[in-house]
C-alpha cells in the first residue's frame, strides 16, 4: 500500500494514515472482471469493419477467375506474395473470398436473429403475460418448432422461397425464434408476479403499457444475451446450409460454400479448407465469447 | 343490504381457486381462499383485517381491487357494483381505490426513477398534462410523504425500506383515492421503522379523509391504526367489532387465542396464554361445520356438524360461534 503525502499550505509534510486506493474507472474494472467481454466485443468488432469495408479492404474482385491463380497442372496455388490466402480451385483469391464472406454470414446472421427476437419477444410476452388457452396453444407451437429438426424445416422453407440471402435469413429468423419465446415467457412469469406490475394494473394502467412500458425493460438482458449468441448460431447454420448447397448460391462468396469448394481437393490444397474455416471459427467465437460475457455482466450479483 | 353511509361494501366476497391436476388439467376441486366473506368501510374509516397466514386476506384484498378476479359475491364502492363496471369505468374507477403492498423491494419497478414511478398513475389517468405541473405534483407528493422531492431522479435501491414504503403511498396518493388497501404494508419493516410508516398512513388519513382496509398479521399494529377489527379464519370473518371491543373482550375463541399471544408490556402481568394446537386446515377440503373446531378449545359437539351462524352478540360486535347462540 502505497503512502500519500500532501504538503499544507504552510508547507508541513502530512501522511494520511490510510491512503485511499484510488478506484479505477468503471471501463477498467470491467475489463478486469471480464476480459472475455472484451475479447468477444473486438473481435465482432473486427468483424463488422470487414464486413462493412470488404470492398476496400479485398485486393481482388472476389470472383474473377485468375488466369495466374492456377499452377499448371490445374491445382490451386499455395498462399504465397500475391494471393497471401492461396486460391481455390477456380484460381480465385481465397482473401478476398473470405472477407466477403464475413459480408453474407453477418447479414444472415444479424437479420435472422432480429426477425427471431421480434417474432420471439412477441409470443413469449404475450403467452407468459396472458396464460391460460393463450400460452397453452403458444407453447405447444413451440414445442413443435423445437421437436422438429430445425435445419430441415429451413431447407424446405427455402426450397418454397428460392435460392437467395434474403430468403435464408427470412427462413433462418421465421423459423427460429422457439428458444427466444420460452425464454422470453419464462422471463415474463416470473416479472408478471413483482408487486410493481400489480400496482400498475390497481392504477388502472392499460394493457399495452403493462407489456412494453413496465415488463418488457425487466427482461432485456436474458434477451440480448440470447439474442447475442443466437447470431454466433445463425452464421454458423448459414455456413452449414451454403455447404449443403442450399444457402448462398455459387458463385456468391460464402464461408460455407467455400468449404465445401474446398472439401473436394482439399487432400493437396488444405488451404481451402482452413482460411474460410478459421474465419468462421473466430467470429462465432467472438459472438459467444461477448454473449456470455454479457451475461455475466448483467448479473447483478457480480461486480458493480 | 348495503347500507348507503359506506363508502365501501363488500358482500359474500368469494373467491375460489380451481386446481387442477391429471393430463387433461380437469378441475379437482377448489381452494377456497375467501368463502363468504363480508364488511363494510365507512369513509375515513379503518378497517383492519387480521388472520395468520393463508387464511385470505391478502386475497379478499385484491379481490376487491380485482386484481384477482373474485369467484362470486358483491363489492359496492360508493354505491355501485365493481364487479359489474366495464373496462373503461373501472379504469375510472380503480382512480378512488389503491393498494399499498407488503413487500417495498418488489413493489417498485427496479428501471423507473422515483418520478417516473409516481408519474404513471398521472399519466394514466391524464391528471396533469403538462410535464411540469406532473413534476410539481410530483415533489408535492414526495414531501406529502415526508421524502426530500430533490430525490426524485433517483432509482429505488437507492432508498431504505422505510423510504421505499413511503414512495409506495405515494404512488396510491398521487390520484387522490378515498380508500386504500394497505396490505401488510409494515410487515417487511423493522420495528422502529413500522411506526414512522403507520403514524404517516394516520397523518394522511386525517388530512385527506382516507378511508383503509388494513390487512395484517400482527395485532398489536392493528389495535394502533384500526376503528374497526374483523378477524379471519380460513376464508371466513369469524369476528368483527369495534377495535376497542375486541382488545377488551374477544368472543370467538380463535380471537382469544390471538390476542393471548400478544405481549403486554407488564412484565409482571400474568394472565392465560392459549397456544393453538395443530395447523390452519387445507382451504382446498375445510372441516365441516365450524372451520375452526379441531382446534377451539371450547369445541362442543355441535360445532363439528353445523356451521356456526353469523349473529351480532352486542351492539356493533359480531360473531359466528356457537357458544354465544
Amino acid at each position: 500500500m502505497s503512502e500519500i503525502t500532501l504538503e499544507t499550505a504552510n508547507g508541513l509534510k502530512q501522511t494520511l494514515a490510510y491512503p485511499q486506493k484510488k478506484m479505477p474507472n468503471r471501463f477498467v474494472r470491467l475489463l478486469k472482471a471480464y476480459p472475455l467481454v472484451f475479447v468477444g466485443g473486438i473481435m465482432v468488432l473486427a468483424l463488422i469493419f470487414i464486413a462493412v469495408f470488404a470492398k476496400q479492404l479485398a485486393p481482388y474482385n472476389p470472383n474473377y477467375q485468375f488466369p495466374n491463380g492456377l499452377a499448371l497442372s490445374g491445382a490451386p496455388l499455395a498462399p504465397n506474395h500475391q494471393f497471401i490466402m492461396g486460391t481455390d480451385d477456380l484460381g480465385r483469391d481465397i482473401f478476398s473470398r473470405v472477407l466477403y464472406g464475413a459480408q453474407v454470414s453477418l447479414e444472415v446472421g444479424v437479420f435472422s436473429s432480429l426477425i427471431s427476437l421480434f417474432i420471439g419477444t412477441t409470443l413469449g410476452i404475450v403467452s407468459g403475460y396472458f396464460g391460460k388457452w393463450v400460452d397453452s396453444i403458444i407453447m405447444r407451437i413451440t414445442d413443435i418448432m423445437l421437436a422438429f429438426p430445425y435445419i430441415l424445416f429451413v431447407v424446405a422453407l427455402v426450397a418454397v422461397l428460392g435460392q437467395s440471402v434474403t430468403n435464408l435469413f427470412i427462413a433462418i429468423g421465421v423459423l427460429g425464434w422457439a428458444v427466444t419465446a420460452r425464454v422470453v415467457r419464462g422471463q415474463v412469469l416470473s416479472v408478471k408476479e413483482f408487486e410493481y406490475v400489480q400496482a400498475a394494473r390497481a392504477m388502472g394502467a392499460p394493457t399495452w403499457r403493462i407489456l412494453f412500458k413496465i415488463i418488457f425493460p425487466n427482461i432485456g438482458a436474458p434477451v440480448i444475451v440470447l439474442t447475442t449468441l443466437a447470431i454466433g448460431n445463425n452464421m454458423l447454420l448459414e455456413s452449414t446450409l451454403s455447404f449443403l448447397g442450399i444457402g448462398v448460391a455459387p458463385p456468391q462468396a460464402s464461408w460455407g460454400n467455400m468449404l465445401a469448394e474446398g472439401q473436394q481437393v482439399f487432400q493437396y490444397a488444405p488451404w481451402l479448407l482452413y482460411y474460410p474455416g478459421l474465419a468462421l471459427l473466430l467470429a462465432v467465437l467472438g459472438f459467444n465469447l461477448l454473449g456470455d460475457g454479457l451475461r455475466e455482466l448483467f448479473n447483478p450479483r457480480r461486480v458493480r | 343490504m348495503s347500507d348507503n353511509t359506506a363508502l365501501l361494501s363488500v358482500r359474500d366476497l368469494q373467491k375460489y381457486f380451481p386446481i387442477k391436476r391429471g393430463l387433461m388439467q380437469s378441475t379437482k376441486g377448489y381452494v377456497r381462499a375467501v368463502d363468504g366473506v363480508s364488511f363494510d368501510v365507512s369513509p375515513g374509516e379503518t378497517f383492519g383485517l387480521v388472520g395468520e397466514s393463508g387464511c385470505g386476506k391478502s386475497t379478499t384484498g385484491r379481490s376487491i381491487l380485482r386484481l384477482i378476479e373474485p369467484t362470486g359475491g358483491q363489492v359496492f364502492f360508493g354505491g355501485k357494483d365493481i364487479r359489474k363496471l366495464g373496462r373503461s369505468s373501472m379504469r375510472k374507477m380503480r382512480q378512488e381505490m389503491q393498494i399499498v403492498f407488503q413487500d417495498p423491494y418488489g413493489s417498485l419497478n427496479p428501471r423507473y426513477t422515483i418520478k417516473q414511478t409516481l408519474e404513471e398513475p398521472l399519466i394514466i389517468h391524464g391528471m396533469e398534462r403538462s410535464s411540469a405541473a406532473r413534476t410539481k405534483k410530483i415533489a408535492e407528493l414526495l414531501e406529502t410523504v415526508g421524502l426530500s422531492p430533490s430525490r426524485m431522479n433517483r432509482y429505488p435501491h437507492e432508498f431504505s425500506g422505510g423510504q421505499r414504503q413511503r414512495i409506495g403511498i405515494a404512488r396510491a396518493l398521487a390520484v387522490n383515492p378515498k380508500l386504500i388497501i394497505a396490505d401488510e404494508p409494515v410487515s417487511a419493516l423493522d420495528v422502529s421503522v413500522q411506526s414512522q410508516v403507520l403514524n404517516l398512513l394516520d397523518d394522511l388519513q386525517k388530512q385527506l379523509n382516507l378511508a383503509y382496509v388494513f390487512i395484517a398479521h400482527d395485532l398489536s399494529v392493528v389495535k394502533h391504526i384500526s376503528d374497526r377489527i374483523g378477524v379471519m379464519y380460513l376464508g371466513k370473518i369469524v369476528e368483527l367489532s369495534d377495535a376497542d371491543d375486541l382488545y377488551a373482550e374477544p368472543l370467538h375463541p380463535y380471537s382469544q387465542a390471538l390476542l393471548s399471544a400478544v405481549p403486554i408490556p407488564d412484565p409482571d402481568a400474568k394472565r392465560e396464554r392459549i397456544i393453538l394446537q395443530g395447523d390452519l386446515p387445507s382451504p382446498a377440503n375445510p372441516p365441516t361445520g365450524c372451520p375452526f373446531h379441531p382446534r377451539c378449545k371450547d369445541a362442543m359437539d355441535i360445532c363439528k356438524t353445523v356451521t356456526p351462524q353469523w349473529k351480532e352478540v352486542r351492539p356493533g360486535h359480531h360473531v359466528a360461534c356457537h357458544l354465544y347462540h
